[in-house]
């Protein structure tokens, strides 16, 4: 195989390796969001803002993948 | 053969047009020198949001004395107001005092992102003479996708943390977070807490990279592959990334001060 075919493999399993764990974190997330609303309407607004802090902890980690990734890429 | 062509519409015209894959460079590009200190496309842009901020600022306090306000006031303070009450969650009744930092985290932040998402930041190229060879970058550069900047903005950001916490907790106490000589488990957990500072560090300053990095890199391959109407939704998508890495950043910022001016028994 050559380098440059391997670069882009190793380019393609960082980004979809490192996309698994925030993708089930944003998974469970979202559903135990909705639980909370269901439970209790009135939260709404802080339940949303908690809720979006929390996604974008949970993006982060696909964040830090998808920088390795580029800069394999274009680096 | 498309190279061929590429170099003779430009010694024709003076005009690149563009027919191959846009290139990406993962750092801000050297546009000229000032006294033998490299001046990068990202560091003008944010001169420009910097001066913008302050402008905005001064423009804030000469309304706030005036009887009669205008609008653009009242929108400033929509955002003062509404941010002063998610900090206010957080911190209780210590807000007033660290609002200021965090607030100007928060507003500066929000401006560079969208700074960098308006036509021409990244698109505007200019010509420079590199190693005898020249070639086109572009001018302006959306500040928080240079890796410097949220460097920058991570080391302020961990660096008032400790001094909050030294300020509040006396020198003393904050060395006895890390060095406690008490019992093993509490000297390890003295380390790991030394080590995470410093990945503080870290993960605030890839976090805000990175969103805005790729955001950019997104709205590039998407204007390439298809290049009418596609990019409009993931203009809309990167301007509510923008807002949340700012709120983020500085509700972080929040937290982990509300979490070191007080005392872990």
């Amino acid at each position: 195989m050559s380098t440059e075919a391997m670069k882009l493999l190793s380019v393609a399993i960082a980004i979809a390796v490192g996309a698994i764990g925030p993708a089930l974190g944003i998974g469970m997330i979202g559903s135990k969001a909705v639980e909370a609303l269901g439970r209790n309407p009135e939260a709404e607004s802080a339940i949303r803002t908690t809720m979006i802090l929390a996604l974008a902890f949970a993006e982060a980690i696909a964040i830090y993948a998808l920088v390795v990734a580029l800069i394999l890429k274009f680096a | 053969m498309s190279e061929v062509k590429l170099v003779e519409e430009t010694a024709k015209s003076g005009i690149t047009i563009l027919t191959e894959m846009p290139k990406i460079s993962i750092k801000a590009e050297i546009i000229f020198h000032l006294f033998g200190f490299g001046i990068t496309n990202s560091m003008i842009a944010s001169a420009i949001v910097f001066l913008l901020t302050i402008f905005i600022a001064v423009y804030y306090k000469n309304q706030s004395t005036k009887t009669r306000k205008g609008n653009f006031y009242y929108l400033i303070k929509f955002f003062v107001k509404s941010t002063y009450d998610l900090f206010r969650s957080v911190l209780g009744e210590k807000t007033d005092v660290f609002f200021p930092l965090l607030f100007a985290f928060f507003f500066y932040i929000l401006l560079q992102n969208w700074f960098g998402l308006l036509p021409g930041v990244g698109s505007l190229m200019i010509k420079v003479v590199e190693e005898h060879e020249e070639i086109f970058i572009p001018l302006l550069r959306g500040n928080n996708a240079d890796l410097n900047t949220t460097l920058a903005l991570a080391m302020i950001s961990v660096f008032s943390i400790q001094f909050f916490s030294i300020k509040y907790l006396g020198i003393k106490k904050y060395l006895h977070k890390f060095f406690n000589f008490s019992d093993p488990i509490s000297f390890f957990v003295g380390i790991l807490d030394i080590l995470s500072e410093f990945s503080k560090i870290l993960s605030f300053a890839f976090r805000l990279f990175g969103n805005i990095f790729a955001g950019e890199v997104l709205l590039t391959i998407v204007a390439f592959l298809v290049p009418v109407l596609a990019s409009f939704p993931f203009i809309g998508l990167e301007i509510f990334v923008g807002f949340v890495q700012a709120l983020v950043f500085s509700m972080l910022t929040a937290v982990f001060i509300s979490g070191a001016i007080v005392e872990h028994s």
